[in-house]
Order: structure tokens, then sequence, then C-alpha cells
């Protein structure tokens, strides 16, 4: 029973949780936060990656939210590191207090 | 009203509200396990999908290896909430979800506009998202790219190690 889900439905889930995520980049100021929005973001561009794959029975569309997820994964290591770096050199993680790099 | 369409709706208000207090709890460790509960969400609406294979694998990467990081670095910065820092809800602020808002309207009526309502056909999807199709796609079509996303891999190890050093020498 499976027929009963239109694909439409999967990508308004998808643009929605996109946005949700593209709202808590621009607004939150802890900069753990934002990298959590930004997953989010890339989890709803999967979903519609596989929505898109299922539906017209080609595999490929899931080999490349497969490397989504890789590259969510090497992003993961950097972004935390460069957190943690910013954390020992300014003690703060506040995106608003770092302006080493405002002109 | 099906079951399956029961499950999506269930999968799908859960993932956006667990989504939404992610992005507006206060504190970051909650925050972070909101986001455990949506990769699970999400993980279930990729199984109505039939992409089975990508189900465990959102599972074992993000709810496993990705969301360990952060809660490790959330640990180990011993952050506070955000109350200190509080300002007023700023222009600057609502400009940004109006934006968001209107970007998402946008997506979704092209979506509407373009799409025709197509048929979902059950034995097609689940001949592609099984291991067999995904690897055999993978390393016939793909080979190159996963051999990328290996460098990639070792890269981003080495980097991490470079940037989370106390003293290069």
């Amino acid at each position: 029973m499976l027929q009963s889900i239109p694909l439409e439905y999967y990508l308004i889930i998808s643009a929605l949780l996109f946005s949700i995520g593209t709202i808590g980049v621009l607004t939150r100021r802890n900069a753990i936060i934002i990298f959590m929005s930004i997953e989010i973001m890339l989890n709803s561009v999967n979903l519609a990656l596989i929505a898109f794959s299922s539906f017209f029975g080609e595999s490929s569309g899931q080999v490349f939210v497969f490397f989504v997820m890789s590259v969510a994964a090497a992003e993961a290591a950097i972004g935390l590191a460069i957190i943690l770096a910013l954390f020992r050199s300014k003690k703060t993680v506040y995106v608003d207090e770092v302006n080493l790099l405002k002109w | 009203m099906t079951l399956t369409f029961l499950f999506f709706s269930i999968l799908s208000i859960l993932a956006i509200a667990s989504a939404i207090v992610t992005i507006a709890t206060k504190y970051p460790i909650k925050s972070a396990m909101a986001l455990v509960v949506h990769f699970f969400m999400l993980s279930g609406l990729y199984l109505t999908l039939n992409a089975q294979f990508i189900a465990v694998l959102q599972i074992l990467v993000y709810a496993g290896a990705i969301m360990v990081l952060v809660i490790f670095v959330i640990m180990l910065l011993n952050l506070g909430d955000e109350e200190k820092l509080k300002q007023a809800f700023q222009t600057k602020q609502f400009a940004a979800i109006l934006l968001s808002v209107m970007f998402a309207i946008l997506i979704i009526s092209t979506f509407i506009s373009t799409m025709n309502f197509r048929q979902f056909n059950p034995e097609l999807s689940i001949s592609a998202g099984t291991v067999e199709a995904l690897s055999k796609e993978l390393f016939s079509n793909f080979l190159f790219p996963i051999v990328a996303i290996g460098i990639l891999l070792t890269t981003a190890i080495i980097g991490a190690i470079v940037l989370a050093k106390r003293k290069l020498d």
C-alpha cells in the first residue's frame, strides 16, 4: 500500500525542513547550533534526493545521498575542530563576538 | 487514509517539530537531543520510500558518529545558555525569518506547479533501494567519486587533527 503518498508530499516536507535550517543558520549565534542547522539542511536535500530516486526507480540518487553523507561527516570533523580552535583562541562560540575578519 | 499515510504523517510532523526544537531551544545539548530525534524520524521517512540501506546508514552515520562528535564538543566547551547574551528580537532576525518563509513558499510553489502527480511504483523502488543495487551503481558508474570520497575523508581526518592540536611544531 505504498501508492498512497504522492512525491509532492516528500518534496514539501523537504522544502520545509530546508527553510527551518535556513532560519536556524540566519538567527542563531551559537556556532554549534548553526552547525546543527546546516546538518538539517543537508538532510532535507537527502530526503528530496531519495524521494526522486525512489519514485523514478533509479539507484543513482541514493548514491548521491551516500556522497552527501560522507561530505557531511568530513564537514562535521572539520567544523567542530574549527569551533574548538575558535573557543581556544577567543573563548567564545558566539559568531557575533568573532569579528577577526570583519572589515 | 491508509496505514502508510498515517506513518508518513506522524514521521513528518515529528521531523518538522524536532527540527523546530533544534533551532529554537536555548541550550545546545537539548538542541542536539532534538536533532537525534530528527535523524531517527528522517530514517523512518526513508523507510517509507523503500530506501533501506540509506535508512540504516542515516542512523549509523548521523545519529551515531556525527552526533557523538557534536555532543562531545558541547561537553568539552561547557557552554551555558544564551541568556547572558540575550538581546531584543531584532529586525535583522525578523528579516531572516521572513526571507526563509518566502524561500519555502517559492520552493513549494515551484514543486506544485511543475510536477504532475507521479504514480509510485513499489516494485521499481524496492529494487532501487537495496544494498545490491546501490553497490552495483557505486562500484561501476561512481568508481572515481568513491575513491575521491576516500581521499576527502583522509584529508578531513588530517585537517581535524591539525586544527584541534594545541600547538603546532
